[in-house]
Parts: structure tokens; C-alpha cells; sequence
């Protein structure tokens, strides 16, 4: 601002006509609004404090809050006039005086307003008590220590119980916004008798104080169904109110309540079919509010698809809607396709086709394509229009369609090949990496169908270094795959291109995986064949589904930011404010009951018996023998394929399976070629291919490099006593993906023994002696002999009650025994239990609540790395890791023999010895076994 | 909570900036001015994220108002807040200008003081605020003591959309069912997609603090009566005609802040002491036997690549003795048109190439009727490959019942202080159906 600028305005500020005055303070706060620096007139302005006239003190009072924490020495001037007009008899001055005070962050200032505050907090007013209530959060903002000592927090308290609704409203808002800064205060202390009062309170306050309250509500969890019903009931009305606002916080508490809510209950169905016209409604507002709906919506829909099943037509796109609803609308109708509906959602989806927005034609077509991998039966129809899409030409839409093409090749394998041609057709006009990358994902796939396959890619080597890394490595590997199937006329191409990745390029993948390929080809084309031409995973169907620990907990977000970012509030708010996670409530009856009594007792007799670990004669060389000799055996899957995440990224997930089926094909070579047994794969492999080998092994070692499974110590099934002499004890073991049942045979009598054999009772996975139990014989006196026989998971199944227990028979040539054992079900944990993230999160979504169990693992020091690792030896797999704060949520996948899966969330806590995990199975009985391994392992 | 709120205009301007929170500082002024209003692409979210502080925006003509955030606010209350500002606004000083806004700051300030403490929002209603929030600047010394705390009664009270004391000679009611149709057809004349969006627009000029009642042919009241045999309200409609279909099945409906909300969800019976003057008592929803006022017959032909042929027909499909007014046709035509040839049975028709569109105008039309316009145009030949997008056929119109079929049954008014009746008070009902979104694909 100009000196004389500033000139001028003192002089009118200082002027003797009140008129005159107020309009050089209009001009001081015009200037300070569009950031121009007045605070040089600091002490003029505050001079126009002492007025009758409300309009001109509130524009000093602007003044001040703007410029008092720069001026803090005179902005003192100005408290005596504060304390004044607290006692004012207008009940707007005192309110006014008491609202502003609380905006000047100056310490000196705040110290005088403790007194007016709380004369003002229990001011007979309640225009007042209202101001004064939202003050107290000022003062704490501004210094937290000292609302605590003034008890200002216990009057704060008070207040909930004050007569007028606002005063309850603005109080309950200021207690959760302190309470936000104090996670475990229980400042808030909700309880049944101050949740009545709320609700009291919520059906007269304004409508802004109905969301506080409603939002406050959502804090609270009830003790039981019946409270969580009770509130419902009087939350529901809610629904009808015309503010968005108030109708989606009171969707938070009813989505929130209803998780306790049991499901064969009628009020349950109600409240479901309740919640879904005032979401409709919602549609109806203006297009930002809407905006924030469909946000939610998108939520609401995944935690519970069947409120909005039958809506689908208020999601279509209208032309004039904004496009930020567009996109929205066409995310919701994906989600919520099916095959009820999915004519018409096609006819919508082609009509959106053709719009102009490029963004939009481009969702459309790739929801088309979702489309046809959601529902089968109209995936013929969903190519049929692709292919017409394809016929526009429109570059970006054509492209966009051959993109979606691959991944419907990938659902549905031999059956719309007949295409190809046609998107052959349109080669020259691809020219964005993705497309170019699909389109030689596609002649790599079927090249033996395509006439001039050769032809083709050699078109793309031209230009090979100029292409994105993404569309060089689709290359490399589909000339590869070339070059597998027509051999003959493709050799020159793929040396072209082995040369092209591995001595032209500087980018490490493309590099390391034209060597992969090189060496694979030069070393052995059969295994080459296996590895690239390899069967591929099925790909998901439901594509960008939250997770469901951050849904739930955005769940409890509903209406605010955090529901619209799709993202914790600890991802986007700064400091500790606000950040805590929110859960969702459990239901009645679940969680911690699982665990029965002995069932403890029998995990902790087992670990109780002393470790016999130590081999007796082991020398250096054995021990190092034995630890290599463990883990790659028991962690080379057979199929490994199907433990990668092919969905998510081709590429990378082709990668990682060559890797790992390379290394043990590499290792099944050295057994054969006579390489002691028992030496390390790797080492004897390595001679015999050549220095470029020893890199490739450290990558196959990155994958198996885990801990072995966990095989507990033998321990006395038979004793002697009971059996004429006979000791049998034993333990079980998995090892190459084969079950062992690791026997030990001790005779105690005096005479000898023949004529050994074992028989199985049914159980309930179907153990049986894979072959006969080929003991030593004749077994003589005080001798000890090690079997270890082979049990499939063929034999009869009958359940068990414990479900791992084993009933076996023992005959030799005195008489038939009997005993019983138990077996760890890890036993029957599968090698290719790794599932895919996205089937997870769908599985895991699929399987109801109820069949969720929780349980605590106690004392176990590993992070959640070590212990991954760990639980892999055993075929628990990690599929995906979340880290939130100090907290790692691994989440994993089990598959039985017997083909069910099991799915599992362990929480683990840095430095927190008890973690916690969750497991679901749509055989909830098979649970606490998961448990009791889960525990073994861990600990061991 | 909402940490500031900044009004700028199109040029991004800052006009209005009120800080409520400290960690909202200067620069986030024009962190949103730069971000946004400056911003090359078009806006695609109403919610933007810059450096971890939230921006939100509506626009109203060219001013945008914006309010700003660090925290995981209430999003939908902060967008409810920022359209109830504009409507003070308006309120106070009509149309929201950079003109308006300029002359009156000093008020816009006082009101953001008085209806966003520390970003939590307060009484916002205008009739409160209006009571001592003035644009003549306030003599508060005038204000004797009863009448402040009146005011303070009211502004945080369980009626704060209305004071005491309010006096008319003549009590008047006029109640609006006003309702706005939409449609999207299929070109072969399938509905794809039709909803009323209905408004009870009322106003009141009642003395005292009058208890209102308010009854439509609402389906689940009809049939809840119909099983229960009470007859003294059934059938009975005092107002408005009672022809048409028996009742209507609501899908949702939503209510102005005075009408008790837990007495609809257990008795589905609307009550409430309104407020003065013109509100909104109601908004509904409907979507089952619609009557759709206009039926739209598209035939686009296209005659070579330079060429098309267009062809229109309209029905209007309700009683003959009833008037649509202000119908317009909106037919689009392809960016490439060089010229059009229109010749149309009733109204005006014209070609606007600004608009790219033929837009067909007809001043009145009476139920069960058709009219017809058929159009030749040509086309400039041109290289692009992309086909024309084909925007659907657009329609506007007003006619004078309410397409969802809704009747209002009775409106009574009880003051049991003030010595007048229910039959006291005049009455008037209009019903006023309007095209929402009315359109039919080609």
C-alpha cells in the first residue's frame, strides 16, 4: 500500500465525524481483503473500538482478528473493551465480544478471557451459551493446558444437558473436535443416558446441529442389537430431511448400527429397504452434492450391494450432467451390473460411447469391458459392440476397445479369437503404449492362428528403442512366444530381438529378461515351452474393490472427505487431528468364543515337550546340508504360476513365474544329473551352465529363500505299556508337497517283531497311507526304527470330532493296537494356496461376516516380514500387506487338500507381542485349526 | 470444520476472504485462484486437494465461492453450507454479482460472522438473521430488552424459522405443486428412464403461530385409511380437483426443517408451524404411471455424406381441454451444417448455427393433438473421422397439472391462541407440471 495511501486513512480514522470513520474502516477491511498489508493503521482502527454503533465494532473486531497476532502488544489495548462488552446487557454484544475474543490467537489475550468465558458459558442467554460453547474449542486450539485447568471441559460437559437444542448441538461439536486431539480421553464419555439426550436434542435443533449430533452418534457403539436398534429407530426419520447433509450422516449411523444388527432380525430388512430411496433422492440435488453421494454411494454399494441392486436406472448418465457425476454414475453401474440388467446397461453403455468428452468415451468402453468379464452372458454381446466400436475409428476408442479385448481373451480362452483379424486391421492407428502393448500381447498369444504373425511384430521391432519399456517387454516376450510355436521360420526374429533387449537396451528388466529368455532357449526349449506358453491364471472379475479393512473404516467416514478421496483421513489431514481409524462395530455373538479350553491345552503340551532339534552326530558339514536341504523343497510350487497376480500386471507376474519355475526346473536338472544328493541345487547347477547362471539363481533364491515349514517334534502316541512292548511316537510333516507321517518304532519286549502294517480310520480330510508301511523287520529287542510313510488325501472322509484327529491301527505279530493322534491341518496346507489380490478381496467380500473368527496370538516377537516368511514355509500365503501407522495387516490365503480356501488378516503391532488374527472360510469350523497352526508356527 | 471461505470473481479475483482457522493461511488464496480458476483443463472435480488442504467450490453465474479445509470435514454439509450462503445471500441483496458483492461487503462479512463460528455452521435462516442483521447497520441501542431476547429466542430456539407476534388482517395461504418432468426415450419410443421431481412450494401469511396439517393422495395414507374404514378425512379432497387416479405411490420425499420428522416416519401426516412468507415445504420423487405430457417421434435419414433428413413429430397426450404453453423442440444438427431447409405446421421454427440446433417454438397447444416439422440439412464435407455424436432431441414445456398425478387433499390450519379458524383462512392451489430433463434419443 502507497505511504500516502495509508496517510489518508488515519487521518480519516482519527476523524471526529462518526460517519466518516466508518467508512475509512470499510475502506481498511476492502484493502485487507484483497491482501494489501494495513496493519500499519493497527492502533487507529482499535481507537474506533469504543462505539455504540454494532456495524462499525464489528469491523474493528474483523480487524483485529486478522491483525492482532502481528501487533500483540496493542492488541491488548483492545481487552478492556472485550471484558466490557462481555457484560453488556445486549445478549448479541455479549455473544459477539465472547466470539471474537476467542479468535485472537494472543496468549496475553487469551488469559483475560477465562473469566468473561465462563461467566458467558452459563450465561442465562442461551444466544449466548451457544457462542460461548464453540469458544471453549477456540481456547483449546490455542492452548490446551489451560482449558483443562480452568474445568472449562467439565462446563462443556454440562451443557449436553442444557434446555436449548443449539446449545446442546454447538457443545457436543466442540467436545468432538477436542476429543479428536485426545484419542483415548473418553472426553466424550456417550453413554445410554447422554445418547438419549442427543437424540432428544437432534429432533429440535437446526439442521446443522443434526449433523453434529449424528456425526457424534457415529462415535458411539452400543452395548447390544437392542440399543443399536433403538437408536436406528430414532435415527431413521432423519432420512427425510431436505439438508444431504443431515440424510448421509444419518446413512453413517445407520450403516454403522446395522453391523450389529442380526440378520434374520425383520427390522434388519427394513432398515435395508429404508436406506435406499433417500439415496436416490440424493441424485436430485445439485451436481457437487451429488458429486459427494455417488462418492458414498460407490461405498455403500460395495459393503452392501443388495440396498441399490434394483436402482440401476437412476445411475444413467444424463447428457448435461457435469463430468465429474459422469464418471461417477458409469463406476456405480459397473458395480452394480448383472445379469438381470445387463441389456440395458450395455444399450446405455454404447450410447456413452459416442459422447465427446475423451475421458468419458474412454471409461465407457473400458466398463463395456468389465462388463463382459462380470457376466458371462453377455460377454458375447459386450464384443459384438466392442467391435462395432472398433468400426468408428475414433483412435481413442479403438484403442481403448483392443485393451479391454485382451483381458476378455484372458476370461474367456478359445472362444472370441475370431476377432483378431479384425483388430489386426487397425495396427498402424495404435499409438498409445497401452494399446500397442495389447495388441502384441494378442498376436504373441495366438500366434499360431495369425497368418503373418511375423510379419506383424517385426513392424514394431523397427522402432524398438523408441518404444515405451512397457510395450518393448510385451514384444520381447511375444516373439518369444513366437518363435515356440514356428520355430522354424522365426529364428532370425528372435535373435533380432534377444540382441535389441539384451545388448541395446540400459533398462535392467528388459535386460534381465531377454537374458531369462536367452538362456532358457539355449539351455533347454522343452522347459522354455513349459515356462512361456505356460497356462495363464483366470483374471477377477470385480476390478477396483476397496479393500475391505479401509472400507469398513470409510464406512464410518460416511459424508465427510474422507468418503469422497476414497482414503483414510490419515492419508490427507496433517498432525494427529482427527487421523484415529474408525472400525465398525462386531456383531453380537462372534469373535473371541471361538476358542475352546483344550483346545490351549493341547497346543501348549505340544510345545511344551522339549525340542529335539539338535541332530546327535551333527558335524558342520550336516548341519549346513540340512538347512539348505528344507526350504527349497518344501517352497518350490508346483504350480507356479497360479500364485502370481496375473491380473494385476501381466508383465510382472510373467516375470516372477519364469523366475520361479526356472529355478526349479534348474534344481530338478541337478538331481537328475547326478549331483550329490543333498548338495544345494544351486551349487551344482552352476558349473555347469556358466557364470551368467549364478545371477539368475540369487533371483530364484529371492523367492525361495523362506524358512522350512514347521515340523513338530515327535512326541509318545503308542506307549509301551499299552502295547505289549510296542512305543510308537511320531509327527507329521509336509515335505515336497507330499504329506509324511514320521514314525518311530521302539520295541520294549523281550521278543522280536515282524509283520508290520497300519490302517487308518475315515477322518476328515481323507488321510490314508499312500503305500505300505515298510518297517525293518524283524524289530528287535530295544531297538529303534524311523519310518516316514506317505499318506495321500484320497482316502474315505468322515468328520471328526476333534476335526484333526487321526484314529490309526498298528498290527504286527503279537496283536492289533490302537491309537489316536492329532494331526496340525498345516499339514494339508497346499503349495498353490497363494490366491490372487483381486479374487481375495472379492472372496473375502463374498463370504459372510458371521463366518469371520478372531483370535489373539500372544507373545510372538517377529515382524510382520519374519513372520510372512515364516508362515510361507508352511504354504501360508501372503497376498497382499497394508501398513497403517505402526500397524502391518498382512493379508493371506490357505488352500486345504480338500480345496477350500481360507482366507486370513493378521494384525501385527510393532512392538506389541499379541497380534491379532481374523479368519474367514465358508467352513467356519476349520478356523480354530487355522488358529492353533498359525500359533505353532509363530512361536516356533 | 470449514477453515475459510473465499469469494472471487471470474478473473479469480478475491472479493470476500474470512479466515475461521489458523492453519488456513494467505497463500491458500491463491493456491485455489491458480489451481483452479486459472486452471487450463476444465474443472473435474467440484473437491480439489492442493498440498493437503481441501478446496471446495460452487459457482453461481461467474463468481465462485470456495471454502477450504485441513480437516476430514462433513464434505456434504460444507456444499449444503456453501448453497445456503448463496441463498442468504440472495436474500439480502438479489442477484449474486461482482457488483452486488462489492456493495456489500461490510454485510457479507457480518453475515459469515454470524452464521460460521469457527467453520461450524449456525442459524442460517434468513427470517432470523433478517431480525437483526440489517443492511441500514443496526441500532442496537433501539432494541429494548424484550425484543433482544426475541431475537436470541428465536435464532437458537426450536422454531427459529419463525418469531412470535406476526399479525395479518386477511390469512392467506398459496400453495405451488410445482414438478418437473423427465424422460429419456429411446429413439424406437421405449422409455429408458422417467421421473417426477416434485416441489410444494407455500406461501404463508398467517397470524400467530399457527399448526399446520398438510395431506396429498399419498398411496400408503390412502390405503392405510382404505383398511382402517375412517372416513372423516378419506376422500373427502377440500382442494383441488379430486378426477385422475385415486393416489400416487411416492418413492421419497424430503422437508423443510419446520415439518416434524419423526410424526411422518410413525403417522406419515405432515405438521408443522411454517415459516412466514415463501419456502419449500416439500420436495418428492416419483416414478411409477407418470403421466408424460409430450411424446417425441424422431426419423433423422441421412442422404448421402452431405446431406440429412429430419423429421419430428409431437403429440401431446393429455386432456383437451387443458393448455400447454411455452412448448420448444430443440432438434441438434451436426457442427458440419452449411444450411437447413425447415418447414414446420404450427409454430416458429429457426435455425440457430450458434447453438447447432433447429429450435421449434410453439406458443400453445391443447391436449390430444400433433404437430409436425421436417427439416432438410446440409452438410460441409469434411475429413473427420469421427462421427457425429447425435445429442438427443430436447424439449420444454409448462402445463397446468402435475404429471405425477399428486393432488393436495386438504391444508388446515389450527391457531388455537388468535381467534380465526381454519375456514378463515383463503386458500389457493396451482399445480404447475414443467419438463425437467426431457429428451428423446435420435
Amino acid at each position: 500500500v502507497k505511504k500516502r495511501e495509508i496517510f489518508e486513512l488515519k487521518a480519516e480514522l482519527n476523524s471526529d465525524k462518526k460517519e466518516k470513520k466508518k467508512e475509512a474502516v470499510k475502506k481498511v477491511i476492502a484493502s485487507m481483503t484483497v491482501g494489501k498489508d494495513v496493519s500499519a493503521l493497527f492502533p487507529d482502527v482499535v481507537n474506533c473500538m469504543q462505539t455504540d454503533n454494532l456495524e462499525l465494532k464489528k469491523l474493528v473486531y474483523l480487524y483485529l482478528m486478522n491483525y492482532a497476532k502481528s501487533q500483540p502488544d496493542m492488541a491488548i489495548m483492545a481487552v478492556n473493551t472485550f471484558v466490557k462488552d462481555c457484560e453488556d446487557p445486549n445478549p448479541l454484544i455479549r455473544a459477539l465480544a465472547v466470539r471474537t475474543m476467542g479468535c485472537i490467537r494472543v496468549d496475553k489475550i487469551t488469559e483475560y478471557l477465562c473469566e468473561p468465558l465462563r461467566k458467558c458459558l452459563k450465561d442465562e442467554d442461551p444466544y449466548v451459551r451457544k457462542t460461548a460453547a464453540v469458544c471453549v474449542a477456540k481456547l483449546h486450539d490455542i492452548n490446551a493446558q489451560l482449558v483443562e485447568d480452568q474445568g472449562f471441559l467439565d462446563t462443556l460437559k454440562d451443557l449436553i444437558s442444557d434446555s436449548n437444542p443449539m446449545v446442546v448441538a454447538n457443545a457436543v461439536a466442540a467436545l468432538s473436535e477436542i476429543a479428536e486431539s485426545h484419542p483415548n480421553s473418553n472426553l466424550l464419555d456417550l453413554n445410554p443416558q447422554t445418547i438419549n439426550k442427543l437424540l432428544t436434542a437432534l429432533n429440535e435443533c437446526t439442521e446443522w446441529g443434526q449433523i453434529f449430533i449424528l456425526d457424534c452418534l457415529a462415535n458411539y457403539t452400543p452395548r447390544d442389537d437392542r440399543e443399536s436398534q433403538s437408536i436406528c429407530e430414532r435415527v431413521t426419520p432423519r432420512l427425510s430431511h431436505a439438508n444431504s447433509a443431515v440424510v448421509l450422516s444419518a446413512v453413517k449411523v445407520l450403516m454403522k448400527f446395522m453391523e450389529m444388527l442380526p440378520k434374520d432380525l425383520d427390522y434388519y430388512g427394513t432398515l435395508l429397504k429404508k436406506l435406499a430411496p433417500p439415496l436416490v433422492t440424493l441424485l436430485s440435488a445439485e451436481p457437487e452434492l451429488q458429486y459427494v453421494a455417488l462418492r458414498n454411494i460407490n461405498l455403500i454399494v460395495q459393503k452392501r450391494p443388495e440396498i441399490l441392486k434394483h436402482e440401476m436406472k437412476v445411475f444413467f448418465v444424463k447428457y448435461n450432467d457435469p463430468i465429474y457425476v459422469k464418471l461417477e454414475k458409469l463406476d456405480i453401474m459397473i458395480r452394480l451390473a448383472s445379469q438381470a440388467n445387463i441389456a440395458q446397461v450395455l444399450a446405455e453403455l454404447k450410447e456413452y460411447a459416442t459422447e465427446v468428452d475423451v475421458d468419458f468415451v474412454r471409461k465407457a468402453v473400458r466398463a463395456i469391458g468389465r462388463c463382459a468379464i462380470k457376466v458371462e452372458q453377455s460377454a458375447e454381446r459386450c464384443v459384438s459392440t466392442l467391435l462395432d466400436l472398433i468400426q468408428t475409428k475414433v483412435n481413442y476408442v479403438v484403442q481403448e476397445a483392443i485393451v479391454v479385448i485382451k483381458d476378455i481373451f484372458r476370461k474367456y480362452p478359445n472362444k472370441y479369437e475370431s476377432v483378431i483379424a479384425t483388430l489386426c486391421e487397425n495396427l498402424d492407428s495404435l499409438d498409445e503404449p497401452e494399446a500397442r502393448a495389447a495388441m502384441i500381447w494378442i498376436v504373441g498369444e495366438y500366434a499360431e492362428r495369425i497368418d503373418n504373425a511375423d510379419e506383424l511384430l517385426e513392424s514394431f521391432l523397427e522402432g524398438f528403442h523408441d518404444e515405451s519399456t512397457q510395450v518393448q517387454l510385451q514384444l520381447l516376450t511375444a516373439i518369444v512366444k513366437l518363435f515356440l510355436k514356428k520355430p522354424t521360420e522365426t529364428q532370425e526374429l528372435v535373435q533380432q530381438v534377444l540382441s535389441l533387449a539384451t545388448q541395446d537396451s540400459d533398462n535392467p528388466d528388459l535386460r534381465d529378461r531377454g537374458y531369462i529368455y536367452w538362456r532358457l532357449l539355449s539351455t533347454d526349449p522343452v522347459a522354455a515351452k513349459e515356462v512361456v506358453l505356460a497356462e495363464k491364471p483366470l483374471i477377477s472379475e470385480e476390478t477396483d474393490l476397496i479393500e475391505p479393512t479401509l472400507l469398513d473404516e470409510l464406512i464410518c467416514h460416511i459424508g465427510t472427505l474422507a468418503s469422497v478421496y476414497h482414503k483414510p483421513p490419515s492419508a490427507f489431514v496433517e498432525g494427529g487431528r482427527g487421523v484415529q481409524h474408525k472400525r465398525l462395530p462386531a456383531r453380537a455373538g462372534s469373535g473371541e468364543s471361538a476358542e475352546s479350553p483344550d483346545v490351549g491345552q493341547a497346543v501348549s503340551a505340544v510345545s511344551d515337550a522339549p525340542p529335539a532339534v539338535i541332530p546327535s552326530q551333527g558335524d558342520l558339514l550336516g548341519d549346513l546340508l540340512n538347512l539348505d536341504l528344507a526350504p527349497p523343497t518344501s517352497n518350490v510350487p508346483p504350480v507356479p504360476s497360479s500364485m502370481q497376480m496375473g491380473a494385476m500386471d501381466l508383465l510382472g507376474g510373467g516375470l516372477d513365474s519364469l523366475v520361479g519355475l526356472q529355478c526349479s526346473s534348474l534344481m530338478v536338472s541337478s538331481v537328475l544329473g547326478g549331483a550329490p544328493v543333498g548338495m544345494p541345487a544351486g551349487l551344482g547347477a552352476a558349473p555347469a551352465v556358466g557364470g551368467g547362471l549364478g545371477d539368475l539363481f540369487d533371483l530364484g533364491g529371492g523367492v525361495g529363500v523362506t524358512a522350512g515349514s514347521y515340523i513338530p517334534p515327535k512326541t509318545v502316541w503308542l506307549p509301551a505299556m499299552k502295547a505289549k512292548g510296542l512305543e510308537i511316537s511320531g509327527t507329521f510333516a509336509r515335505r515336497s508337497g507330499v504329506i509324511h507321517m514320521d514314525l518311530s518304532f521302539t520295541n520294549k519286549a523281550m521278543s522280536v517283531m515282524t509283520d508290520f502294517a497300519i490302517q487308518f480310520n475315515k477322518n476328515s480330510f481323507g488321510l490314508a497311507p499312500a503305500g505300505p508301511l515298510q518297517v525293518l523287520t524283524p524289530l528287535s529287542p530295544n531297538q529303534t526304527v524311523d519310518v516316514s510313510l506317505p499318506l495321500s488325501t484320497t482316502g474315505p472322509v468322515m468328520k471328526m470330532e476333534p476335526l484333526n484327529n487321526l484314529q490309526v491301527a498298528v498290527k504286527n505279530n503279537i496283536d492289533v493296537f490302537y491309537f489316536s493322534c492329532q494331526y496340525p491341518i498345516s499339514l494339508l496346507f497346499v503349495e498353490d494356496g497363494k490366491m490372487d489380490r483381486q479374487v481375495f478381496l472379492a472372496t473375502w467380500k463374498d463370504i459372510p461376516s458371521e463366518n469371520e473368527a478372531q483370535f489373539q496370538i500372544k507373545d510372538c516377537h517377529l515382524n510382520s516380514d519374519a513372520a510372512s516368511n515364516k508362515l510361507q514355509g508352511s504354504n501360508i500365503f501372503t497376498v497382499a500387506k497394508r501398513t497403517v501407522d505402526t500397524q502391518d495387516m498382512l493379508y493371506q490365503s490357505v488352500k486345504l487338500t480338500n480345496g477350500i480356501w481360507m482366507l486370513a488378516e493378521l494384525r501385527i503391532q510393532t512392538g506389541n507381542p499379541n497380534s491379532t488374527l481374523s479368519v474367514k472360510c465358508r467352513a467356519p469350523e476349520v478356523s480354530q485349526y487355522v488358529y492353533q497352526c498359525y500359533e505353532l508356527i509363530l512361536r516356533n | 470444520m470449514i477453515g475459510g471461505l473465499f469469494i472471487y470473481n471470474h478473473k479469480g479475483e478475491v472479493l470476500i476472504s474470512r479466515v475461521y482457522r489458523d492453519d488456513i493461511g494467505r497463500n491458500a488464496v491463491d493456491a485455489f485462484r491458480v489451481n483452479v480458476i486459472h486452471a487450463r483443463q476444465q474443472v473435474r472435480s467440484p473437491v480439489t486437494n492442493i498440498a493437503r488442504t481441501s478446496f471446495f467450490h460452487v459457482k453461481r453465474s461467474n463468481i465462485w465461492l470456495a471454502a477450504v479445509t485441513k480437516q476430514n470435514v462433513n464434505a456434504a454439509m460444507v456444499f449444503e453450507f456453501l448453497y445456503k450462503m448463496c441463498d442468504v445471500m440472495t436474500a439480502y441483496f438479489g442477484k449474486i454479482s461482482e457488483e452486488n458483492i462489492k456493495n456489500n461487503f461490510v454485510l457479507i462479512y457480518e453475515l459469515l460472522d454470524e452464521i460460521l463460528d469457527f467453520g461450524y455452521p449456525q442459524n442460517s435462516e434468513t427470517g432470523a438473521l433478517k431480525t437483526f442483521i440489517t443492511q441500514q447497520g443496526i441500532k442496537s441501542q433501539h432494541h429494548t430488552k424484550e425484543e433482544q431476547s426475541q431475537i436470541t429466542s428465536q435464532v437458537t430456539g426450536q422454531i427459529g424459522w419463525r418469531r412470535e407476534g406476526i399479525k395479518y388482517r386477511r390469512n392467506e395461504l398459496f400453495l405451488d405443486v410445482l414438478e418437473s418432468v423427465n424422460l429419456l426415450m429411446s429413439p424406437q419410443g421405449q422409455v429408458l428412464s422417467a421421473h417426477v421431481s416434485g416441489r410444494v412450494v407455500m406461501k404463508s401469511y398467517l397470524s400467530g403461530m399457527p399448526e399446520c396439517k398438510f395431506g396429498m393422495n399419498d398411496k400408503i395414507v390412502i390405503d392405510k385409511q382404505g383398511k382402517g374404514g375412517t372416513t372423516d378425512e378419506a376422500g373427502k379432497s377440500e382442494l383441488g380437483g379430486s378426477s385422475g387416479k385415486q393416489s400416487i405411490a411416492i418413492d421419497d420425499c424430503t422437508f423443510h426443517q419446520c415439518v416434524r420428522l419423526s410424526k411422518f416416519d410413525s403417522e406419515r401426516s405432515i405438521s408443522f408451524i411454517p415459516p412466514d412468507g415463501e419456502y419449500e415445504l416439500m420436495r418428492y420423487r416419483t416414478t411409477k404411471d407418470i403421466i408424460l405430457p409430450f411424446r417425441v417421434i424422431p426419423l433423422v435419414r441421412e442422404v448421402g455424406r452431405t446431406k440429412l433428413e429430419v423429421k419430428v413429430v409431437i403429440k401431446s397426450n393429455f386432456k383437451p381441454s387443458l393448455l400447454a404453453q411455452k412448448i420448444e423442440v430443440r432438434i441438434p444438427t451436426p457442427l458440419n451444417t452449411s444450411g437447413v431447409q425447415v418447414i414446420c405446421m404450427k409454430g416458429k421454427a429457426k435455425y440457430k448455427a450458434s447453438e447447432n440446433a433447429i429450435v421449434w417454438k410453439i406458443k400453445r397447444m391443447a391436449g390430444m393433438k400433433e404437430s409436425q416439422i421436417s427439416a432438410e440439412i446440409e452438410l460441409l464435407p469434411t475429413n473427420d473421422k469421427k462421427k457425429w455424436a447425435r445429442p438427443p432431441i430436447s424439449m420444454n414445456f409448462e402445463v397446468p397439472f402435475a404429471p405425477s398425478g399428486l393432488k393436495v387433499r386438504y391444508l388446515k390450519v389450527f391457531e388455537p391462541k388468535l381467534n380465526y379458524s381454519d375456514h378463515d383462512v383463503i386458500k389457493w392451489v396451482r399445480y404447475i407440471g414443467r419438463s425437467g430433463i426431457y429428451e428423446t434419443r435420435c
